[in-house]
């Protein structure tokens, strides 16, 4: 392109977008919240970083998903740090429902482009959550990390059955933005990704969409591509006890990871359904391979969603529900106790050259301790769950996911101090 | 392979002397019908069995059974004889609602509620009255059903036949080192598990031994069975591949020959139900769809083309025998399954190569594709099959 085509074309552009701009703009400055009867998707304040916990873990699951993972570019720790102090200003500017930049998408200077690219304009904080966590490679050598690596921060294992898509696993850092409107979760991690250029580049990004768990008791228990309930004994926001045991990080859990007290641990996993093949398994056959009723959710052991299954009650031929059902496979009881907070997102992300759906959970899990709570979880359901027969994982990774933080710090400072 | 064996869903061990009415047994489904007459509600409590009409009309009928009560329940829909089942549900637990679609011609039946499971149940007159619906008489289908299982026996134990005669000779050209014969015997022998691998595949013992891909295995489980020996045949997939010693391929060659002598006598003992036999040729198209129509069977060899067939053989051989029972409860869907059947076959007579097939690789996307249309196009007529057979 030569200087005049050049030269033209912002014009053209400028002029479009300035009588777009003067509606939308009117008033925003750099907030882009239209005014106080804008009517909110999401009750409740506005999550923020700061406090004993990130956001988005405990925060009643949203409806839509933007996921990223980077990749670390720099060698510089000090420019490391200096990204996620500014993804921590953007995020809580975000989250609140302003701007990403502290000049707003039709501000200042005419000649640069804006510190936000604009495609939220007018739309309320959705209940945004930004949500930052470490891969176990950024705590390799580059940047001095090593030696404050948690033991259990690894990557995770192959596990039977596997079909893993390297450009689908693992990164350095990952991002969790979740709204209930998408475009407000894909804007936090446009602009996030937008300011780590040159510091990080995205290794990979997953849209979701229908949360798939419920992670507070007033929420009603959603429905995954296979038409079952989940999530129904996820642990929930209220249950601050099992909260403390099962998915907060503890002072004394790990010496060399004392950073991540009052973190968590994030499992990501993208598991492709069967779902031209589900569809085609009898009612029958669904509910003994789930080991729910598929209209109410209630095990079929009776009762209803929230009774809990008796996984001893006699049926005619063996217990009623299926020693290797889904809900017996994963239910507490036959894993030693162990709990975790699914967070996951149900995804299509088109269909494939065979014309099936590419579809499935985009799996999101918080846990104390993936080595005692995932780990043996895993393998366990890929062997012997009858729904494994219509999974396929083709994407994981494993984050640690920094605490909250004190008034002017930053995501992860605990790591970098 | 499959990774998981269904407990409730395998075929019956010695279970010959099984009354064959037994699988005329109602289905559960969740289809409303339209006609309010012939949907009768039935509360199942603790000591009492109330339906909502003591009569219908005859034709398809459903019972919705909710269970009132505290202990888990049974309904049944008998012969004025009160011996003979034409229709039951069981298990349905404490608080939960599930349906009985059943055919009944015009007469008079007993229903029963069996909180507990246990003993004669709580019982009812019931009438089926005259109406211009038609309703095929199981007396007619038991014979059929009984035929039909007899012949899949057959089928299978025949096929188990062939598959340990031609391991047998497999094995011995590996160990021997005649690599050329053991890749000719490959796919030849495999054909004969594919035919039967939703029975083979049903003894979670050994299925994982014999059939198992390198991704299915966890971390530090031992590889055995046909895909190693496929790996160890073919190995150009895999760069810096270091064969087996001569040791390693008699280990692995006995195992085999010993786990497919040991399967070969299981099969001889399993009997089946109509709708084990209809499960089977759908879960055959299943095995189709997952593994072989997507090139993942076969890995090292590339003969997946081959199991194709097989599976598509297995399904067909399922079908045809339960055809009479089909053509007298839903003949259309067996006229559909058939064309599906028929044009899926032409596409497959399209890739045949001398007395076996073209590799995998040979295959264009476009074939690939045109392939999987045929098999979803195929499967999902016979996703019905269950349920018609058992209705």
């Amino acid at each position: 392109m030569n200087g005049s085509q050049g030269i033209s074309r912002r014009r053209l552009l400028a002029g479009g977008l300035g009588a777009l701009a003067g509606g939308a703009a009117l008033g925003v400055g750099a907030t882009r919240l239209g005014g106080d009867d804008t009517p909110s998707a999401s009750a409740g304040p506005p999550s923020t970083f700061t406090g004993p916990h990130q956001p988005g873990i405990v925060t009643p699951a949203q409806d839509r998903l933007h996921f990223a993972a980077f990749d670390v570019t720099t060698r510089s720790r000090a420019e490391l740090a200096d990204l996620l102090r500014r993804w921590t200003d953007a995020g809580e500017r975000m989250m609140r429902g302003e701007s990403a930049g502290a000049i707003g998408p039709t501000s200042g200077p005419y000649d640069a482009p804006p510190d936000d690219t604009g495609e939220a304009i007018g739309l309320p904080p959705a209940g945004l959550s930004i949500t930052i966590g470490f891969g176990p490679s950024l705590l390799d050598g580059r940047f001095g990390l090593a030696r404050r690596r948690p033991a259990a921060l690894v990557r995770l294992p192959h596990f039977p059955a596997d079909n893993l898509d390297p450009a689908r696993s693992d990164g350095d850092l990952c991002v969790q933005a979740c709204a209930d409107d998408p475009q407000v979760a894909v804007h936090a991690i446009r602009n996030l990704a937008r300011i780590g250029f040159g510091t990080v580049s995205v290794r990979w990004s997953q849209l979701g969409f229908g949360r798939t768990s419920s992670t507070s008791t007033a929420q009603q228990t959603p429905r995954n591509l296979f038409g079952f309930k989940d999530g129904t004994a996820n642990v929930k926001a209220e249950e601050t006890d099992a909260l403390k045991q099962h998915i907060w990080v503890g002072p004394g859990d790990d010496p060399d990871g004392a950073w991540l007290t009052g973190g968590s641990y994030l499992v990501a996993r993208r598991i492709n359904m069967n779902i031209e093949t589900w569809d085609r398994q009898s009612l029958r056959d669904q509910e003994t391979i789930i080991g729910r009723t598929k209209a109410e959710g209630a095990p079929l052991s009776g009762g209803g969603e929230f009774t809990e299954p008796d996984f001893a009650l006699p049926g005619r031929d063996g217990p009623l529900i299926d020693i290797a059902s889904h809900v017996r496979m994963a239910h507490p009881t036959t894993n030693d106790g162990h709990r975790i907070l699914r967070r996951g997102y149900n995804f299509v992300d088109g269909s494939t050259n065979l014309g099936r759906l590419d579809a499935g959970l985009f799996f999101l899990a918080y846990m104390r301790d993936p080595v005692t709570q995932y780990l043996p979880l895993q393998t366990k359901l890929a062997k012997q769950d009858l729904l494994s027969e219509y999974l396929q994982h083709t994407g994981s990774a494993l984050f640690a996911v920094p605490p909250g933080i004190r008034d002017g710090g930053f995501v992860g400072e605990s790591l970098f101090a | 392979m499959t990774r998981v064996t269904r407990t409730t869903l395998r075929p019956a061990l010695l279970l010959l002397g099984l009354a064959p009415l037994a699988v005329l047994a109602g289905c559960s489904t969740n289809n409303a019908q339209s006609d309010d007459a012939r949907v009768v509600s039935v509360d199942s409590g603790g000591d009492a069995c109330t339906l909502s009409a003591t009569e219908a009309p005859a034709g398809s009928l459903t019972f919705t059974v909710k269970n009132t009560g505290s202990k888990v329940t049974e309904f049944y829909l008998l012969a004025a004889d009160g011996q003979r089942i034409i229709g039951e549900v069981e298990n349905i637990g404490p608080g939960l609602t599930r349906d009985l679609v059943v055919s009944a011609k015009d007469g008079r039946y007993v229903t029963a509620c069996k909180p507990g499971m246990t003993g004669t149940g709580i019982r009812a007159d019931f009438t089926v009255t005259p109406s211009d619906q038609t309703v095929s008489v199981p007396e007619d289908q038991a014979q059929l059903i009984a035929r039909a299982n007899r012949n899949y026996q057959a089928y299978v134990t025949d096929q188990s036949a062939q598959l340990l005669e031609k391991t047998t000779r497999f094995v011995a050209a590996y160990k021997a080192g005649d690599d050329d014969t053991a890749r000719d015997l490959y796919p030849r022998t495999r054909v004969h598990w594919e035919r039967i691998e939703t029975v083979a595949e049903s003894f979670g013992d050994l299925d994982p031994r014999m059939d198992a891909r390198e991704a299915d295995l966890e971390a530090g489980q031992k590889w055995t069975g046909w895909h190693r020996i496929e790996k160890d045949l073919w190995p150009q997939r895999a760069p810096g591949y270091t064969p087996l010693t001569t040791a390693q391929r008699a280990t692995l060659a006995d195992t085999l020959l010993t786990d497919t002598r040991t399967l070969d006598a299981r099969v001889e003992d399993l009997t089946y139900t109509a709708d084990q036999i209809a499960n089977g040729s759908r879960g055959l198209l299943e095995e189709v769809a997952t593994g072989k129509v997507t090139g993942e069977e076969e890995y090292w060899s590339r003969t997946d083309l081959w199991d194709f067939q097989a599976n598509v053989d297995g399904a067909r051989v399922g079908f045809d025998g339960l055809r009479e029972l089909i053509d007298q409860k839903d003949p259309e869907l067996g006229r559909t399954i058939e064309t599906r059947f028929t044009e899926l076959q032409k596409l497959l007579d399209a890739q045949r190569d001398g007395d076996g097939f073209h590799t995998y690789d040979q295959l264009t996307p476009g074939e690939v594709k045109a392939l999987s249309d045929a098999v979803n196009a195929l499967s999902e007529p016979l996703s019905q099959l269950t349920a018609v057979v058992v209705s």
